[in-house]
């Protein structure tokens, strides 16, 4: 009897240590939501700021030429030439911007940026095209965007192409030499039939402002309780080191995912972006993705003297993760060992697995690979923010 | 003026003396530029595509092998069965499958028009784009030469010249770009960070009661900046220079002027950002997410401005670094002087005076 007496009255104990852990972690989480809410600078930063980004930002990454502005120097002013200028005219990539006998002209057009593209029709244009069955047109690209220049190349070669079509099925007797290609190539754009850049961008700056928002915000957090002398207030009192980092965490965790949640919402419903995967799995991911960066803000916060220090320590490892995780250029453009970095590169995984989620529905299967890097990540950097932290000075 | 120098000394000393900072501030700008400078590209070079050859013979495996040879593409993986597009797809390492339909070189020799259909992984639509502009192309030029080698026709051929980059090299593009970015931010944080930091700590009422002007005290407190973020600017365009094989076809002298100015104008936005934030959490969290994003996308370093909606374009004209990045250019890759490029400096010489304007009229000598 006396035993079960003991046996309840510890499994009690046990419980109200419980409840009184959980107390003390939600008086921390109670504290850090009014440090946040009450400073009424950065609440609009923290939950406006990123979403006029995301609606404006996401229009202007394109490669799309739509406007090549283009100087017509036509020498031979044939018939033939004339024709070939107005199918240049009538394609809705191009603009003409001058006209010009003279081809100087047109590379000063070049030199201010007035011209992208030249072309020069030669004055025996039309005459060789007849006699010697061979015309050349030149096209004089500018190449600094050696990527545009390529895609001004390619348009500019098709349009010829086109008109040269023409040319055989009215000067010769073999129009069936124009109708059909030796080989036939067709295209098929899968996930995207439509081409729209926007779908790839919103999920790609999504990622970067929970990223920003929530390193950003822990690292400060620590280091400024630092600077303010407040971090001795809670040294002081008998709250365990982890409590303090949940207490940290879960805050900045919440407010990230609300801003992910929102980031989502206006995705599918202004840019029209599918959701085709899981929403458990992407949010799943996300969690374990922002552990990791939460992690990380933590421990650099833990071992910076000031704001400054860590603001710059920040500043860099954003930069560098954001721009190397391939968001605007993709990684299979990189130098091998590029690929090696983003190997450690917490938010190359999250780019990689939200764009896979939402626009190709891949499963759990193929995102485990990812999946288990990322928590062994996780568990690093969280053990570290555990670690770090002293409590004496 | 005695006063003054003493207080440019004390500011020199303050930071000269913290170590650790002043390592980040060199050693920051960079590590980015050789990070970036390598990694930041979009040139299609051996990019990972599959084929699903159904016939398998001579011709096909010659297109296969034209291809591959171009140094745009290397082969990554045979696809056997339509089953297997999907997962490859879905895994994502291959971004183009391209598929040659069963007996295509017999239908070819016979002059059936086989097909060969390109798959493409278009999440990114900007490197679908891409990939299939290459691949036709050099598909197109096999086709081409086949029926002008069987038949006499007219032909018009396109000579393209690639002007002012022949190779095509990525660099010239990102370089630039990675410059304005870095050197912008750095100094605008530099000096945002610096003066509200006085605010924070308390120590900007010691000043505001010195009988230094409040323009002394601002201009004290970013001498030593401007030195810092010049050298920083040298470093940069050394590196472009030396280690990117950025040509300087320009004036050295009329570069570094506009370094110059292009500092000035940071080091006024940042005291601008100051004058506006009553924390360091404040002046970094504007002088990082407000700059950041936007001076990535609308400056042209990535994407070309021609080609965004008119709002956009539009947006993009306040965008600092994008007149930086076109001075650059200019100078550094067409070589071209400051007859064809006043207009930019003009800009940029008008901003910071507008940004130097607005900071005194909103600098408060009073604590609240």
């Amino acid at each position: 009897m006396n035993e079960k007496k003991v046996y309840y009255k510890t499994k009690k104990a046990s419980l109200r240590k419980k409840y009184e852990i959980m107390k003390t972690i939600l008086y921390l989480l109670q504290k850090e939501f009014i440090q946040v809410m009450r400073n009424k600078t950065m609440l609009p930063m923290i939950f406006i700021m990123p979403l006029v980004q995301l609606l404006i930002l996401v229009n202007a990454a394109t490669f799309e030429m739509k406007n090549i502005d283009t100087f017509v120097v036509d020498k031979d002013l044939s018939s033939a030439s004339r024709e070939l200028i107005s199918k240049f005219q009538g394609s809705p990539f191009y603009s003409i911007v001058g006209h010009s006998f003279n081809k100087s002209e047109g590379e000063e057009k070049l030199l201010t940026d007035e011209a992208d593209l030249i072309i020069t029709i030669p004055g025996s244009f039309e005459n060789d095209l007849r006699v010697e069955n061979e015309a050349n047109v030149q096209l004089l690209i500018n190449a600094i965007n050696g990527s545009a220049a390529g895609l001004i190349n390619g348009y500019s070669s098709a349009v010829i192409a086109d008109y040269n079509k023409n040319i055989i099925s009215d000067w010769t007797n073999m129009p069936e030499m124009a109708e059909s290609d030796p080989i036939e190539m067709t295209y098929s754009y899968w996930y995207n039939p439509e081409m729209n850049y926007k779908i790839y961008m919103v999920p790609g700056i999504l990622v970067i402002l929970v990223t920003i928002i929530s390193l950003f915000l822990t690292a400060m957090n620590i280091v400024r309780e630092k600077e303010m002398g407040t971090i001795e207030q809670i040294n002081v009192t008998p709250i365990k080191k982890y409590q303090f980092v949940i207490g940290k965490l879960l805050p900045f965790l919440i407010i990230a995912l609300i801003e992910l949640s929102v980031g989502l919402v206006v995705g599918r419903w202004l840019f029209g972006v599918p959701i085709v995967g899981s929403l458990w799995l992407l949010f799943g991911f996300a969690v374990i993705y922002l552990l990791v960066i939460l992690g990380f803000g933590l421990f650099l916060s833990e071992i910076s003297k000031s704001q400054q220090q860590v603001q710059f320590v920040v500043f860099f490892f954003m930069l560098v993760f954001i721009l190397m995780g391939g968001i605007f250029t993709p990684t299979e453009s990189m130098p091998e060992w590029a690929n090696y970095v983003n190997m450690i590169n917490p938010i190359a995984y999250f780019m990689e697995v939200i764009r896979m989620i939402m626009l190709k529905g891949s499963e759990f299967k193929d995102i485990l690979n990812e999946l288990i890097s990322l928590s062994i990540y996780a568990v690093l950097s969280l053990g570290l923010a555990v670690r770090m932290y002293r409590k004496t000075a | 003026m005695n006063r003054f120098f003493g207080f440019i000394k004390k500011e020199f000393i303050h930071i000269f003396r913290d170590k650790r900072t002043l390592l980040i501030l060199f050693g920051m700008p960079v590590a980015q530029i050789l990070i970036f400078g390598f990694v930041i590209t979009n040139e299609i070079k051996e990019a990972r595509i599959a084929v699903y050859d159904k016939s398998n013979d001579d011709i096909t495996r010659e297109i296969t092998d034209k291809l591959v040879s171009s140094g745009y593409f290397q082969l990554s993986k045979k696809i056997e069965d339509n089953a297997q597009i999907k997962e490859t797809f879905k895994r994502g390492d291959v971004k183009e499958i391209v598929v040659f339909e069963q007996d295509f070189g017999k239908k070819l020799i016979n002059g059936n028009s086989p097909q060969v259909q390109l798959l493409l992984d278009a999440t990114d639509a900007n490197m679908a784009n891409l990939l299939q502009n290459y691949t036709s192309g050099i598909i197109h030029d096999y086709s081409r030469n086949i029926q002008l080698s069987s038949n006499e026709v007219p032909v018009i051929n396109a000579k393209p010249r690639m002007i002012f980059n022949n190779e095509l090299r990525g660099v010239y593009m990102f370089v630039p770009g990675t410059m304005a970015l870095i050197l912008m931010i750095v100094t605008a944080m530099m000096t945002s960070i610096s003066i509200t930091r006085e605010k924070e700590m308390g120590s900007m009422e010691i000043l505001l009661v010195s009988p230094l002007r409040s323009f002394q005290i601002i201009l004290g407190k970013v001498a030593p900046y401007v030195l810092l973020a010049f050298l920083n600017g040298v470093v940069i365009i050394l590196m472009g220079y030396f280690v990117f094989d950025m040509p300087v076809n320009g004036s050295v002298a009329l570069l570094l002027g506009e370094t110059l100015l292009y500092i000035l104008m940071s080091l006024s936005l940042g005291i601008l950002i100051s004058t506006m934030s009553n924390s360091q959490q404040v002046a970094m969290f504007i002088s990082m997410f407000a700059l950041l994003l936007p001076t990535m996308l609308l400056s042209g370093f990535i994407f070309p401005v021609e080609n965004m909606p008119w709002p956009l374009r539009w947006l993009s004209t306040i965008i600092p670094a994008k007149y930086f990045i076109i001075l650059i250019k200019s100078i550094m890759i067409k070589g071209i002087g400051l007859a064809y490029v006043w207009k930019e400096t003009l800009v940029l010489l008008g901003m910071t005076v507008i940004f130097i304007g607005v900071s005194i009229s909103k600098f408060k000598v009073r604590l609240e």
